[in-house]
């Protein structure tokens, strides 16, 4: 019994190997899939989401590259790291800021694409893309 | 013969002329062992003759085809392929266990458990007569009668043209996790584009006859760009666009075109730049039968991959 099942966007335009990753880092950092956990194998992500098996064992091995998870011969694809952190103080303090700034911005008349797009900027200017 | 060829298909110059003309010209490719191969074409673009020729129910006029190193002209082939035609001829009189005793008693690698486990997880009564089944149901036997022959290569035409989206869904995931399962190669004509963008990570692409792309999905799809801009000159499509990148196919709305292009190098910052889906690109080359075909290295015959003689 597999515990994710993949949802593929074909209209994103995003590769599907990379939603698969993406999915699986999200889970991780969600804790739905913790240290231990087995992947679905690329036969039954085929048989429930019609993805070919090879692009399902390129994001395997994406993560593997990351050292997420770890193949085992004849057994699976297990999660060999986990990503979830416990909320931290930190965490709750910014989470004020952030809604205090959004208090502001909607007073200043922005609206959610004008926030989306300043967000945006400022995430790429800290963290930009890979 | 002890090392297995890597190559599933090798077509060169392979080529069939019916007395209205050539109906597949000058076709050469090879397709990679393991991969889930999209056959894209129009109706009368020669997928099916292709097809044909692969299962020997159709002599070419020109060229060889190879099956795993083999040529389609030896019998030791047949047992290491399988085709479904188009109607899925079953016999309609027979029970689902007599069509797979059929399969058993034809095959000498026959995996009986594998078939009636496929009929079994579609809730397929093995003593209901074939001619009964709704066409999820045939189609489920069908495959069942292919994969049961334990074939390295799968030959699929338009295997789910006549199912409702339900079977058809069903039935692509079966079709992928067996062949995911065995390790079976698989090459299937279709005409639903938006499908095979998850399902096939290879592209066979023909038009009149013709070769017009071959290669792994995400090595065809992102070699193009839709750009659009602002319309010049004759045909709309701004000369320097021309003269550094293939144009695929370009239209012109008002003041704007449009264009699918095979970038040459990067592209000025004049135009907006999109990255296409595959339905995109495929649409675009079967538009335009004229344009410039496009073939992977790896898909070529004496391309890289191959040992250096």
């Amino acid at each position: 019994m597999s515990v994710v099942e993949f949802r593929i966007d074909r209209r994103s335009g995003v590769a599907t190997y990379l939603q698969i990753v993406q999915q699986v880092q999200q889970a991780l950092r969600l804790g739905i899939l913790v240290e231990g956990d087995r992947l679905p194998t690329a036969a039954q992500v085929a048989a429930t989401t019609k993805v070919n098996p090879n692009t399902t064992l390129k994001a395997y091995r994406e993560l593997e590259r990351e050292g997420l998870v770890e193949p085992r011969p004849g057994l699976g694809t297990f999660v060999s790291r986990t990503l979830a952190r416990p909320t931290s103080a930190a965490d709750d303090r910014l989470r004020e800021e952030l809604r205090t700034w959004m208090g502001r911005a909607h007073t200043e008349g922005l609206d959610r694409e004008d926030v989306r797009a300043l967000l945006n900027s400022v995430l790429q200017e800290r963290y930009p893309d890979a | 013969m002890s090392d297995p060829s890597p190559w599933a298909i090798e077509a060169e110059g392979l080529g069939k002329k019916y007395r209205g003309g050539w109906a597949l010209r000058d076709c050469s490719f090879r397709l990679p062992a393991g991969h889930i191969c999209a056959l894209v074409g129009p109706n009368g673009a020669g997928k099916s003759t292709f097809l044909g020729t692969a299962t020997r129910l159709v002599e070419p006029t020109t060229g060889t085809l190879k099956l795993f190193g083999v040529p389609v002209s030896d019998p030791a082939v047949l047992s290491r392929v399988a085709f479904l035609a188009q109607d899925k001829p079953l016999y309609p009189r027979f029970t689902v266990a007599e069509t797979l005793r059929l399969g058993r008693e034809l095959n000498p690698r026959w995996d009986q458990a594998l078939a009636e486990r496929i009929v079994r997880s579609g809730s397929v009564s093995l003593d209901a007569r074939v001619g009964t089944l709704s066409g999820g149901q045939r189609t489920r036997v069908a495959f069942a009668l292919a994969f049961g022959k334990r074939p390295e290569l799968l030959l699929l035409d338009e295997p789910m043209s006549d199912l409702d989206p339900l079977a058809r869904h069903e039935l692509s995931g079966l079709l992928l996790a067996e062949a995911a399962e065995h390790g079976t190669t698989v090459l299937m004509s279709s005409h639903m584009l938006s499908e095979l963008e998850v399902m096939c990570d290879y592209l066979l692409v023909l038009a009149e006859g013709r070769l017009r792309m071959a290669g792994q999905t995400e090595e065809l799809v992102p070699a193009h760009l839709l750009v659009t801009g602002v319309a010049e000159g004759g045909d709309g499509v701004p000369e320097e666009l021309r003269r550094r990148h293939t144009v695929i196919e370009s239209r012109v709305t008002g003041r704007q075109f449009s264009a699918l292009i095979r970038p040459g190098g990067p592209v000025g910052d004049g135009w907006e730049t999109l990255a296409p889906s595959m339905e995109e690109v495929l649409l675009a080359y079967l538009r335009s039968p004229e344009a410039p075909g496009l073939i992977a290295d790896e898909a070529r015959v004496g391309g890289p991959g191959e040992a250096a003689a």
